[in-house]
């Protein structure tokens, strides 16, 4: 079928913030879809709460909106733009849920809006429990037989009727707490009892266990005719039990023999066709490893995480193709972009093995539990592609960047062969070191597998793996063994570590014997047609494909991997944004990443892409073959940043700020330095490598001091140390890992927190805007609401940041981007930390204020001058709107962490409010946070006596609003004091009913907990905060927050009527004010 | 054990053998499927050809002997990146290796298989010849490679004696050309009695037994060297018995009723390859084992006409005989390997006879 001419202007709804589980792959495919339907001559209007997302560009949609993504401004916005057509399937869950809501409502109906790309019946079937299971039995589809349970009695009834393990699911519980797999009677009397109370329906699903099966997933697309095709399947090598986002999965599917792979492929398509999708969707299945049973685990009716792992490994766009299939075209009409030659009805045929691993916040969350479960913990994932499963899992594991290399990469020497068996039980993040460390012990295959439910063929790749290691240290290293270890992609360093020679003298040796990495093309088809499109791979046994010799300058653009806490999206923008000025300027771009998540590794960003670890042997094969003219680091955040030594050393001239002057800023000395040179004051410091220095530096200083390591993003290990015992624990953890800088302390100074970006040309500033943080200094940047324009600054204050910011960029030579954080205390300016590169707050700022500063800060690092870019330099006309970006936290997917903040950032994603009025901008902030109040009108307030003045008057404020507040006895007597009623309750230590029966009561809004600082009593309140977290309760660990909240909450009735807008004109008026 | 791949434009291969030591000589063709290599090895249309594998990872689920598309492997040789040493699988019987040197058939991998690739692709497919002998003489061995012709196969690999499958539905006759098992066993699912003959047996001798309807098979080497069987086809065309013929059955309908076959650059080996039915527009996704084409302009479109396409290169899948009873595909609806997408055909065949019976 052509193209639907009807289908004018359609409205996209985006995922939201960033938190575990719904992250940037919907990034990905809805800038995928977004182009894929402005190609076709659509107006697109966007609508995304998350300011840090490509698909929030103007260059990317038409209209866009950052605004909340709740019922009521979709509504406005129809009413507003007046779409003829709505896509929902780009926008994970929270998209697809909001579509769902407005054609329940009649909403869609009324105002002449059609669901495009879905149905609403189409995603009940798939989503709707019981319709989903009356549909699969319908087509004979097996799914695990279960049933919703209200009270213990029935529940024990069910599981007898189906046989124990069952697994148990509270319903609307977050993060799938209370929860868990019973083996018997007396456990599931035991979960069963938790879960009900946990649920706020008290309900809970018991279904039959098919925990230990293989996971298997299928992405299937389909069109209006009917046509179908597989784009591919993966296997997760952590079997059924350990949610796909978590698991290691591998694809193609490699244990599974022709007769399971067409069974299963067959079942995908009759699922896909009875539920009746129109594009594409993923179907899970658990398979009997020891029959051809199977069950479908679930479907989702959309674009999802697995789907953009499924588009990069094997090149088949599927968001984009999606939204070709929602304008109307079938399978056969769209062309595939990457053979030219075939069409989108083409099954993809892999030549290679690609291997996903996920990446935990673990490193963040100490106290977090590692236990991998049905719910997802993962914040990111890397992805990599070789010849072999062997080099895959190598490089999926040091793309990590989480200080593992190899197989080696964790010590289990404390245990016997006893107390390991029982660890090789352990289903977490190092399942498959210890699966390693089994091997070099001598446990049998039989057994790994007995115990850990691994197909014996990944634990014998395993094996294969702990077999060279023991060649290396066994054998001498002839070209043979060394051809064969690079085969394994064993690194240089490892290889090094192995034969007792440095990493230099390996690197000399293989290059001798022409042993190299030769480069493959990604192409859909397995070379059965030329691809047009290159997108490479490295392996060490095979010819160089890669066609580098264009004449063209080339720039070499550094992604940032894996998306974790501190490094998200923010800087794929920066990465993709970069690529993008660079083409324009006549460049040829290469990026290297190794997220496939991301907008920077999808196949027509830049002109050659290599999805590839970000170490700095793996940059350098790449270095060899393309010589590129220049590299560019500032934009990819630490990732990048770490390489720059290396490809100095590699004789690739980095282009923009000078290494020497990165580090200087990061160099406290040198930094000294600077600031002594340019006459800018900040806290008292010193640098210490011990725990004792730090405790000397720290007298020295007075209590509370910052504890932090240098050259780290997202305040990894930053702490504010208020005695010696905090100081020694604090630098005690930092060094768990080798330094290789001092570890920084600093005078800690409670007061306004101020951050500017700024773009350099060498002479001229160019700074779009000064942001405030509503949190004192103390929490991290990235976890503080952040205002912008900021409030009620002084003049005098505006310009000492103006002037400073220029002073610095102008001391540390910078040409590109610049990010600085001050403090505003007693009326002096501080500066806390400079970092010459693109920082998480770009994104932000150039939205708000309509200044591209990538597409700048890249035209400077070119040669170009701010004034010839025509832009006076400075400090940019304020905005006559607020925008505010809100962190969002992931707390209730992490079992077990602690949610206070901060100097370390915890937040994993950001929304925008945006308004006129402050409060407006506030109150969408809040509300494109998720916070939906009132509605019990009950909070809970406990606070250490330091903040008990600053909390009354917030206290009293939610009180006027009909709050009633409930606060343990300190707190209680001191409203008391200041006139401020409340209900006291019990400590969670005392004897019931106490705080948290008053959670589990499931009445309470709001929870406001400031705990004492320090390392003692920071952890006091924990469990109130983990239960409240849990059960879905707002928690504020700041009295900033607070306030801010209950501000937002006063003005709520005023901002009924949100005023929508279209971030997408911002440009227009700022630059009319810039020719002012 | 150092192996080589020779082909015949004097690039050379080195790496592993496996399976039989043998040495042979062959037409190097390669298959895009992911799995089901167990069906490629005993698909009888492989004989005289050796089959490089494009995906690099082969063996892992060893092998299960009820998956074989026929009594035996017939391609020459097998030519793998990397073969799993240790096969996983609750129904796996033996190894990839094993199977090979049980029925002595030389395999070697190592090699650079989408090198390899390539080289088909851009060379079109070529005879090489895959040894152990390292002291090969460049010069005899290219002798030998550019002689070399796949030729008529059929008679190697079709039965030599009529078998019966009893079912108690429609009599089909089957011509085995060098069928997999699955065409049969896709019938006596659907209840039918299954008579399957030799290849070179004549039209008269199975339109005695009087089936209800015929049933062409796939089959190996170029199609035009089947002249005999070519005669008979035609005779079986005037029955006007009810006929579904699959790839090398298809291609000799064509021929004998005038048409033409070319041979491809490089063929169709995959199970990926969408089809569009022109009746109705929709696409299937097919299993496919091809390096002949149909020519369909070459027939009289009074006589026949293009039933089915392939989305990529447009090239024939299938052709209608107007006013005849008679539907032929290029692809594979038994699948195995590859998708069962296209296994309604033997539906229609079903009705093609007179429906449910």
């Amino acid at each position: 079928m052509p193209r639907d001419r009807s289908i004018k202007k359609v409205l996209m709804i985006g995922s939201g913030p960033i938190v575990i589980g719904q992250a940037a792959e919907f990034d990905y495919a809805g800038t995928q879809a977004c182009r894929s339907l402005k190609e076709e001559g659509v107006e697109v209007v966007l609508l995304n709460s998350n300011p840090a997302t490509i698909m929030t560009d103007k260059d990317i949609a038409d209209r866009v909106y950052i605004e909340p993504l709740t019922v009521d401004v979709v509504e406005q916005l129809i009413i507003k733009e007046k779409p003829d057509s709505i896509l929902p399937t780009m926008g994970g869950q929270a998209g697809l849920n909001l579509a769902m809501e407005l054609a329940d409502r009649g909403f869609l109906e009324e105002h002449h809006v059609r669901l495009i790309g879905t149905t609403p019946l189409t995603i009940k079937k798939a989503e709707d429990r019981q319709t989903f299971k009356d549909t699969m039995e319908s087509i004979g589809e097996p799914v695990a037989p279960s049933q919703v349970v209200h009270d213990v009695e029935n529940g024990i009834k069910f599981a007898n009727q189906i046989g124990y393990p069952v697994v148990l699911r509270p319903a609307y519980t977050l993060g799938g707490s209370g929860g868990g797999i019973a083996e018997n009677e007396e456990q599931l009397i035991d979960i069963l009892t938790t879960g009900l109370r946990l649920s706020r329906v008290h309900e809970v699903l018991v279904e039959r266990s098919i925990a230990g099966w293989k996971e298997i997933e299928y992405e299937v697309m389909r069109d209006h005719a009917g046509n179908c095709i597989t784009v591919c399947n993966m296997e997760n090598i952590d079997p059924v039990g350990v949610h796909t986002g978590d698991s290691v999965v591998v694809a193609p599917s490699q244990t599974l023999g022709e007769a399971e792979y067409q069974m299963l492929r067959s079942s995908a398509l009759r699922i896909i066709t009875a539920i009746g999708i129109t594009g594409g969707c993923n179907v899970q299945y658990a398979l009997n490893p020891d029959s051809m049973e199977y069950a479908v685990i679930e479907v989702n009716p959309r674009v999802s995480r697995s789907s953009a792992l499924a588009s990069k490994a094997a090149g088949y766009p599927i968001a984009k193709v999606a939204a070709k299939i929602a304008l109307g075209y079938n399978l056969d009409e769209i062309p595939n972009a990457i053979t030219g030659k075939t069409f989108a009805s083409f099954e993809p045929m892999l030549d290679y093995c690609v291997v996903k691993m996920p990446r935990f916040p673990f490193d963040k969350f100490i106290s977090a539990k590692r236990k991998l479960t049905t719910q997802m913990q993962a914040t990111g994932e890397v992805m990599s592609i070789c010849t072999n499963f062997e080099g895959a899992l190598m490089k999926a594991i040091r793309s990590l960047e989480q200080h593992v290399d190899s197989l080696m990469s964790y010590d289990f020497s404390e245990f016997d062969d006893e107390a390991f068996q029982e660890q090789l039980a352990i289903v977490d993040d190092k399942r498959i070191w210890r699966i390693a460390d089994a091997i070099r012990r001598g446990f049998p295959q039989d057994k790994i597998h007995e115990i850990t439910k691994i197909d014996i063929w990944f634990i014998d790749k395993i094996a294969v793996l702990v077999e060279m290691e023991n060649r290396l240290k066994m054998e001498p290293l002839t070209d043979e063994l060394m051809r064969e270890a690079k085969r394994l992609e064993f690194p240089d360093s490892v290889i090094g570590r192995m034969t007792g020679m440095s990493e230099e003298h390996v690197r000399v040796l293989r290059r001798a014997a022409g042993i190299n990495a030769a480069y493959k093309i990604v192409d859909s088809c397995a070379a059965e047609f030329e691809a047009v499109t290159p997108y490479y791979y490295s392996v060490y046994d095979g010819e160089n494909e890669a066609r580098v010799d264009t004449g063209k300058k080339k720039v070499l653009v550094l992604g940032s991997g894996p998306i974790r806490i501190g490094q998200g999206i923010e800087f794929d923008f920066c990465s993709v944004h970069c690529a993008w000025a660079f083409e324009k300027a006549g460049y040829e771009t290469i990026i290297v990443n190794n997220n496939p998540e991301t907008v920077s590794t999808d196949f027509d960003i830049a002109s050659r892409l290599y999805f590839e670890p970000l170490t700095p042997e793996d940059v350098e094969n790449i270095v060899r073959l393309e010589k590129p003219d220049g590299a560019v680091v500032q934009f990819g955040g630490q990732t990048a940043i770490k390489l720059t030594q290396d490809l100095i050393r590699m004789g690739v001239p980095i282009l923009g700020t000078d290494a020497k002057d990165v580090d200087a800023a990061e160099d406290r000395e040198l930094f000294d330095q600077i600031l002594q040179e340019t006459h800018i004051p900040r806290a008292a410091g010193h640098t210490v490598f011990t725990a004792e220095e730090g405790v000397k530096a720290a007298r020295e200083l007075g209590y509370p001091v910052l504890v932090r390591p240098s050259y780290v993003l997202g305040g990894q290990g930053m702490q504010i140390a208020i005695s010696d015992e905090d100081m020694v624990q604090y630098i005690n953890v930092i060094n768990r890992y080798t330094q290789e800088h001092p570890i920084l302390i600093d005078k800690y100074l409670s007061g306004r927190e101020i951050e500017v970006d700024a773009v350099c040309d060498g002479h001229d500033i160019l700074i779009p805007g000064i942001m405030e943080h509503i949190e004192r200094a103390g929490i991290h940047s990235g976890d503080s609401i952040s205002v912008y324009p900021a409030m009620e600054l002084p003049r005098q204050v505006k310009d000492t940041i103006e002037e400073y910011t220029k002073r610095l960029a102008r001391a540390l030579h910078v040409l590109g981007m610049i990010n600085i954080q001050f403090i505003y205390y007693q009326d002096q300016v501080y500066v806390i930390e400079v970092n010459p590169r693109s920082s998480r707050t770009v994104p932000y700022i150039s939205k708000v204020t309509g200044i591209p500063i990538v597409p700048l800060a890249a035209e400077v690092i070119m040669g170009k001058t701010i004034r010839e870019l025509g832009y006076t330099p400075g400090l940019q006309k304020e905005a006559d709107y607020f925008a505010i970006k809100m962190p969002v936290f992931s707390f209730e997917k992490i079992r077990g962490a602690d949610i206070f903040l901060g100097p370390e950032m915890k937040s994993t994603g950001e929304c925008l409010g945006i308004a006129r009025s402050f409060n407006e901008a506030l109150y969408k902030a809040f509300l494109g946070a998720g916070f939906r109040l009132p509605q019990h009108k009950n909070m809970i307030i406990t606070v250490r006596d330091s903040e008990k003045e600053a909390v009354v008057d917030i206290a009293r404020r939610f009180a006027a609003l009909g709050y009633h507040i409930y606060a343990t006895e300190g707190t209680e007597k001191y409203l008391k004091t200041r006139g401020v009623e409340s209900e006291l309750v019990r400590k969670l230590e005392e004897e019931t009913p106490n705080l948290l029966d008053l959670i589990l009561d499931h009445k309470i809004d709001l929870v406001i907990d400031i705990p004492m600082e320090g390392a003692e009593h920071s952890h006091d309140g924990f469990v109130i905060r983990r239960n409240a977290i849990e059960t879905g309760v707002n928690v504020l660990t700041a009295i900033d927050t607070a306030r801010a909240l209950v501000s937002s909450l006063e003005n709520a009735d005023k901002n009924s009527e949100l005023e929508l807008i279209d971030i997408a004109q911002i440009d227009s008026r700022v630059e009319k004010a810039h020719e002012d | 054990m150092k192996a080589y791949l020779i082909l015949e434009n004097g690039k050379v291969f080195e790496g592993t053998g496996f399976g039989s030591p043998r040495e042979c000589v062959s037409e190097i063709v390669f298959n895009t499927s992911m799995t089901g290599y167990t069906q490629v090895l005993t698909d009888p249309s492989y004989a005289g050809q050796s089959v490089c594998m494009t995906y690099p990872l082969i063996g892992n689920y060893g092998i299960c002997y009820e998956d074989m598309e026929s009594s035996r492997p017939w391609l020459s040789g097998m030519i793998v990146h990397e073969v799993s040493r240790v096969p996983s699988n609750f129904r796996s019987e033996d190894t990839l290796d094993n199977f090979l040197k049980k029925y002595d058939i030389p395999g070697i991998q190592g090699i650079d298989t989408r090198a390899l690739t390539r080289i088909l692709r851009e060379k079109g497919v070529m005879n090489g010849m895959i040894t152990r002998n390292g002291d090969y003489d460049l010069d005899r061995v290219m002798e030998q490679l550019h002689a070399y012709k796949v030729g008529e196969v059929v008679g190697r690999v079709s039965r030599t004696q009529k078998e019966v499958l009893p079912g108690d539905g429609y009599k089909v006759a089957l011509l085995d050309y060098g069928a997999k098992d699955n065409i049969a066993r896709s019938l006596n699912e659907r209840g039918c009695q299954v008579t399957i003959y030799p290849a070179y047996t004549s039209a008269d001798e199975i339109l005695a037994d009087n089936p209800d309807g015929i049933m062409l098979s796939n089959g190996p080497g170029d199609p035009q060297s089947c002249g005999p069987i070519i005669q008979e086809v035609r005779k079986l065309y005037e029955s006007d018995k009810p006929i579904f013929a699959i790839c090398l059955g298809h291609q000799l309908m064509a021929l004998a009723m005038g048409g033409r076959t070319r041979k491809m650059r490089w063929g169709h080996r995959g199970g990926n390859h969408p089809v569009r039915d022109l009746a109705d527009g929709r696409v299937y996704i097919t299993s496919q084992n091809h390096g002949y084409v149909v020519v369909p302009e070459s027939l009289d479109p009074k006589i026949a006409v293009p039933a089915f396409e392939n989305v990529n290169d447009g090239s024939n899948e299938g052709m209608r005989y107007p006013g005849k009873n008679i539907m032929t595909v290029q692809f594979h609806p038994e699948a195995c390997p590859g998708p069962h997408d296209s296994s309604y055909l033997f539906d229609t065949f079903m009705q093609m006879m007179g429906g449910e019976n």
